[in-house]
C-alpha cells in the first residue's frame, strides 16, 4: 500500500515542473488518492470525507519547501493530519481517584474485552502497582468467567469468586462491595460482548453503569474493525457514554482505519491499545504511530523530519570537505554520535521503524542501547583536544586513564579506537571519491561502524555495513530508495537485517 | 424467529444506509426521468457500497455495471437498488455452497481456522449442534490450547449438544490433540469430527506454521483431511479480511468461509469482495449466539438486505 500510494502521488506529482505552491489540481489529483488510501485501510466514509476537506483546506498554497518534493509533503500533511485527528498524544487512563476506580469493558463479541481486561489487570499492577479486582459480568458465553478467572490469576489480581444465578447487574454491585471492603484500587469488570443495536442488553450496560459509577469506560473495539466501527462507536457512546477505547490486534497486519473513525465519531481518545497475545502485550496507545501505519508507511515522515533537521547542511559540508583529504578524527566521529543521538538515540530511531517492535527483545539481549552510545561519547569527550586529533598518541597509559575519566574500561576504549580506525580507513579509501559520495559513505559506514562496536563483534564498521545516506533516505521517499535506505539502517540485508544491526559481523553487504 | 429475519434485521441498520443513500440521489431533479444514471448518482452508489464493507474495488465494479446498466424506465431508487441486488447477487451466487458431508469419510474432517475473537469456538458448537440433530455422529477436538479458558468453552458446548469432546491441557501441542482426536474419532467411526483451533494474527508467521503442522498431521492419518477446511470471519472486518483468507488458505488449504456476527449493524460486504478475488464457497452465516443461529448463506437474500430490497420474489 505503501509503494501504491507513495507511486500514485508520485505519478501525479511527476508532471509538476516547477516548484512553487501547491495549486488546487494538484491537490485534488493527490487528495483523490489519498482518499482511497484511507477507505482501503477501513476508514469510514463520512471521516474521509470531512477528512479530505479538512486536508483540502491545509495543503492548497502550501509552498513548496526547497528541499522536499511535493508528494513528499503531501504526505506529510496527511499524516500530520492524521496524527491530529487520532488525538495527538497519548492519553492515560484516569484511575487517580478516591478508590476503587471502576474500569467498566464494553464491546462487541470477540473484540477482546477479557484478553484486554486480563492484560489491563497485570499492567496495573506492575507499572502502577494498584491491587487491582477483576469481576466477570459475561453470564452469556459459555466459560467466559474461566477465562477471567484464570487470567486475573495469572496477574495476581484479585478475583470476584462466582456465584450462580445472579444477574450482570447483581454481580456488579457485589464486586463493588467487595473493592470497598477490601480495600482495591481498581475494580475492572468485563462484560458480555453485546450487539450495538441489541436495546436490552445496552440497557443493562445502562444499569451496570449507574450501579457502579466507573471512571473509566472502555469500549474494547477490534483494529480489524471494517465500516461498521462508526455505527458500533456511536451506538455505544450514546447509549453508555464512553471515556476511551481500547483497541485490540493492533500486531495484526490490519491497517487500523477502524481507530481514525471511532475517534473522530465518539471524540473520545484511543488509551489502549493490544499488541500481542501475551499477557504484557497492552501498551498506551501511539497516535503518530497509527496513522503512519493507517497510511502503510511506519513513521517514515517523522524519521525524514528529524533526520533532515539532526544534519544540518553545513555540517555536512565540511564533513565531505574533510573526508575528502581522507581526514576524519576523533571529533567527527563524536559528531556523527550526537547525531545519532539527536535523532531520538537508537530506541527512537528503531521505533520508527515498522517491524521492529518484536525485535525489541533481541535487541535488549545483544545489550545494544542508548547507555552504549552514551558511554562512546563519554570516552571521546574524556580524551584531550590532541588525543582526539591524532589518535596515536593513545598509549596504555593514557587509555587508563581516559576509562576512569569516562567511567567505563579500557576494553571499551580501545574497542572504540578499533572502531575508529576501521572506520577511518574506509575513510582513506573513499578520499578519492568527491565530497557527496564520500559523505554518502560515510553516513553508510559510520553509523555502522557504531553499531558494530555496540555490539562488540569483531570487524565491525563494515564499509556500507550500516547507517544509509540520510539525505538519500529523505530522497528516496519520494525516489523510491526507500526500500533500500530501510535495509541499510538495519545494518544489511534487508527486510531482517535488524539482528545485523552490529550484532552479528556478516552484516557486510546485501 | 427465522434466520432470514434475524439477518434482515441485523442487517436492516445497514441496509437502511445503502437504502437511504440510493434514495436521496434518485431524488435528484437532474435523474427524474432519465433511465441512466448520471455521474454524481454513480459516486454517490459507489460509495454507499464502500460505506457497506465492499471496498473500493469491488464498489467501483459494481458501480461501473449500474452506470451500463439499462433501467426499464426512469431510475427509481426501487429499480436501482434491485438492480444493485441482482449484480450483487450474481457475485454471491456461485460462492453460496453450504457444508457437505462427505459419508465416504469416516469420520468426515472439518477443521476451523481464524483470526481471534472471529467466533471459530462457537461456530464449532453451532456446527455439532446441528449435525448431532440430524442423527450425525459429532465429535469435537478442543484444539485452542492457548486461549485461557477456550477448551472449557468448547467442553460447555459440548454438554449442550450432546457432543463428545476431545481435549487436552492448556498450553499443548495443538498438532497432537488433533491427531489424537482423529484418531479417536476413525476408531468410534464417527460421522464427522470438528477440529476448533487457536486463534491466530495471519501475519505470525510462526503461529501459521503452527496451523500448517496441525494440517499436516492429521494426513498422517487421513491423507484426504480436512475435507473441508473453514476459515470463519467476523462479519464485522474490514478490506484486512482478503488478507486473512489469503494468509490462511496458503497456512491451511482453507476450502470455504463462514461469516459470523450479522445479526448486528456489519454489514459483512467485504464477502462481495472476497467472492471476486477467491471465489471460496461461503458456508454458512452466524446471526445469533444460540445453537441454531448457524445458518445457510443465501446469495440473493444476503444480497436484498445488503441493499434494501424488500422481500423480492425471485
Amino acid at each position: 500500500m505503501f509503494e501504491t500510494l507513495k507511486g500514485k502521488l508520485q505519478t501525479v506529482f511527476d508532471g509538476l515542473a516547477k516548484r512553487g505552491a501547491l495549486s488546487e489540481a494538484d491537490v485534488d489529483a493527490a487528495l483523490r488518492e489519498v482518499r482511497l488510501a484511507l477507505l482501503d485501510a477501513d476508514v469510514a466514509l463520512p471521516v474521509v470525507k470531512s477528512f479530505i476537506e479538512k486536508l483540502r483546506n491545509d495543503a492548497v498554497g502550501v509552498a513548496s519547501l526547497r528541499s522536499v518534493r511535493p508528494d513528499q509533503q503531501v504526505i506529510k500533511i496527511v499524516h500530520d493530519a492524521l496524527v491530529e485527528m487520532l488525538g495527538g498524544d497519548a492519553a492515560p487512563l484516569n484511575i487517580a481517584t478516591n478508590p476503587p476506580a471502576v474500569i467498566l469493558m464494553a464491546g462487541l463479541q470477540g473484540s477482546g474485552k477479557t484478553t484486554t481486561a486480563g492484560k489491563l489487570a497485570l499492567r496495573l499492577k506492575t507499572r502502577e502497582r494498584k491491587k487491582v479486582l477483576v469481576a466477570s459480568l459475561d453470564m452469556t458465553r459459555p466459560a467466559a468467567r474461566e477465562q477471567l478467572r484464570l487470567l486475573g490469576e495469572q496477574a495476581e489480581a484479585g478475583v470476584l469468586p462466582e456465584a450462580d444465578s445472579e444477574t450482570p447487574a447483581q454481580i456488579a454491585k457485589r464486586a463493588l462491595q467487595v473493592a470497598k471492603l477490601q480495600a482495591y484500587d481498581v475494580l475492572i469488570l468485563d462484560t458480555a460482548g453485546r450487539l450495538s443495536i441489541d436495546e436490552a442488553l445496552m440497557a443493562e450496560l445502562r444499569d451496570i453503569k449507574t450501579i457502579t459509577n466507573p471512571h473509566e469506560i472502555l469500549l474494547v473495539a477490534d483494529a480489524m474493525t471494517g465500516q461498521d466501527a462508526v455505527n458500533t462507536a456511536e451506538a455505544f457512546h450514546k447509549a453508555i457514554g464512553i471515556t476511551g477505547i481500547a483497541l485490540t490486534r493492533l500486531d495484526g497486519d490490519a491497517r487500523g482505519g477502524a481507530a481514525l473513525s471511532m475517534r473522530h465519531i465518539t471524540g473520545c481518545p484511543i488509551k489502549l491499545g493490544g499488541v500481542g497475545e501475551k499477557q504484557d502485550a497492552l501498551e498506551e496507545f501511539d497516535p503518530a504511530r497509527l496513522a503512519g501505519r493507517i497510511l502503510d508507511m511506519g513513521d517514515v515522515v517523522a524519521l525524514v523530519e528529524k533526520a533532515s533537521e539532526a544534519i544540518e547542511a553545513e555540517e555536512a559540508e565540511r564533513m565531505a570537505r574533510r573526508m575528502a583529504k581522507g581526514q576524519f578524527d576523533m571529533n567527527d566521529f563524536l559528531t556523527q554520535i550526537r547525531q545519532l543521538q539527536k535523532m531520538g538515540g537508537l530506541g527512537g530511531l528503531m521505533g520508527m521503524l515498522p517491524g521492529i517492535g518484536k525485535m525489541q527483545k533481541q535487541i535488549a539481549a545483544a545489550g545494544i542501547d542508548d547507555s552504549m552510545i552514551k558511554r562512546q561519547e563519554a570516552i571521546i569527550l574524556s580524551m584531550t583536544k590532541k588525543e582526539r586529533v591524532s589518535v596515536g598518541l593513545l598509549n596504555a597509559s593514557r587509555r587508563k586513564r581516559i576509562a576512569a575519566g569516562s567511567g567505563t574500561s579500557v576494553q571499551d576504549v580501545n574497542k572504540l579506537v578499533k572502531q575508529y580506525q576501521d572506520m577511518a580507513r574506509m575513510m582513506k579509501k573513499l578520499g578519492g571519491k568527491t565530497g557527496a559520495a564520500a559523505m554518502k559513505a560515510m553516513m553508510g559506514g559510520g553509523l555502522g561502524g557504531m553499531g558494530g562496536g555496540m555490539g562488540g563483534g569483531p570487524g565491525a564498521g563494515v564499509p556500507g555495513a550500516g547507517m544509509p545516506d540520510l539525505n538519500a533516505l529523505s530522497r528516496g521517499l519520494g525516489a523510491g530508495g526507500f526500500g533500500k535506505g530501510l535495509g541499510g539502517l538495519l545494518g544489511g540485508g534487508p527486510p531482517n537485517g535488524l539482528p545485523g544491526l552490529g550484532v552479528k559481523p556478516s552484516g557486510k553487504k546485501k | 424467529m427465522g434466520w432470514l429475519q434475524k439477518l434482515k434485521q441485523g442487517l436492516s441498520k445497514s441496509s437502511q444506509k445503502v437504502a437511504d443513500s440510493l434514495k436521496s440521489l434518485t431524488s435528484l431533479s437532474s435523474l427524474m426521468g432519465a433511465s441512466k444514471l448520471d455521474a454524481s448518482s454513480i459516486e454517490e452508489v459507489e460509495d454507499a457500497l464502500i460505506g457497506a464493507d465492499l471496498g473500493t474495488k469491488s464498489a467501483a465494479r459494481l458501480a461501473e455495471a449500474m452506470r451500463k446498466h439499462k433501467f426499464d424506465g426512469p431510475v427509481t431508487s426501487d429499480s436501482l437498488a434491485a438492480a444493485l441486488a441482482d449484480a450483487i447477487a450474481e457475485i454471491l451466487r456461485p460462492v453460496a455452497t453450504p457444508l457437505v458431508l462427505d459419508s465416504a469419510h469416516r469420520p468426515h474432517v472439518l477443521l476451523l481456522v481464524g483470526v481471534n475473537g472471529s467466533g471459530k469456538t462457537t461456530t464449532a458448537g453451532k456446527l455439532a449442534q446441528q449435525w448431532h440433530q440430524q442423527g450425525k455422529s459429532v465429535m469435537l477436538a478442543a484444539g485452542d490450547t492457548f486461549r485461557a479458558a477456550a477448551i472449557e468453552q468448547l467442553q460447555i458446548w459440548g454438554e449442550r449438544t450432546g457432543t463428545k469432546v476431545i481435549a487436552g491441557d492448556q498450553g499443548g501441542d495443538a498438532a497432537a490433540l488433533a491427531y489424537t482426536a482423529l484418531e479417536k474419532a476413525q476408531k468410534e467411526q464417527a460421522d464427522i469430527l470438528i477440529i476448533d483451533t487457536a486463534g491466530r494474527l495471519q501475519n505470525r508467521t510462526e503461529l501459521m506454521d503452527e496451523l500448517a503442522k496441525i494440517v499436516r498431521v492429521i494426513r498422517k492419518l487421513d491423507q484426504s483431511a480436512p475435507h473441508d477446511s473453514v476459515i470463519v470471519l467476523d462479519g464485522t472486518v474490514g478490506q484486512n479480511a482478503l488478507s486473512q483468507v489469503k494468509a490462511f488458505q496458503q497456512a491451511a488449504d482453507v476450502s470455504g468461509l463462514i461469516v459470523t456476527k450479522l445479526d448486528g449493524s456489519a454489514k459483512g460486504g467485504v464477502v462481495v469482495a472476497l467472492a471476486e478475488e477467491f471465489g471460496l464457497p461461503v458456508h454458512a452465516v452466524g446471526v445469533g449466539e444460540g445453537a441454531d443461529d448457524l445458518q445457510p448463506f443465501d446469495a440473493q437474500e444476503f444480497a436484498n438486505a445488503l441493499t434494501g430490497v424488500a422481500d423480492r420474489q425471485d
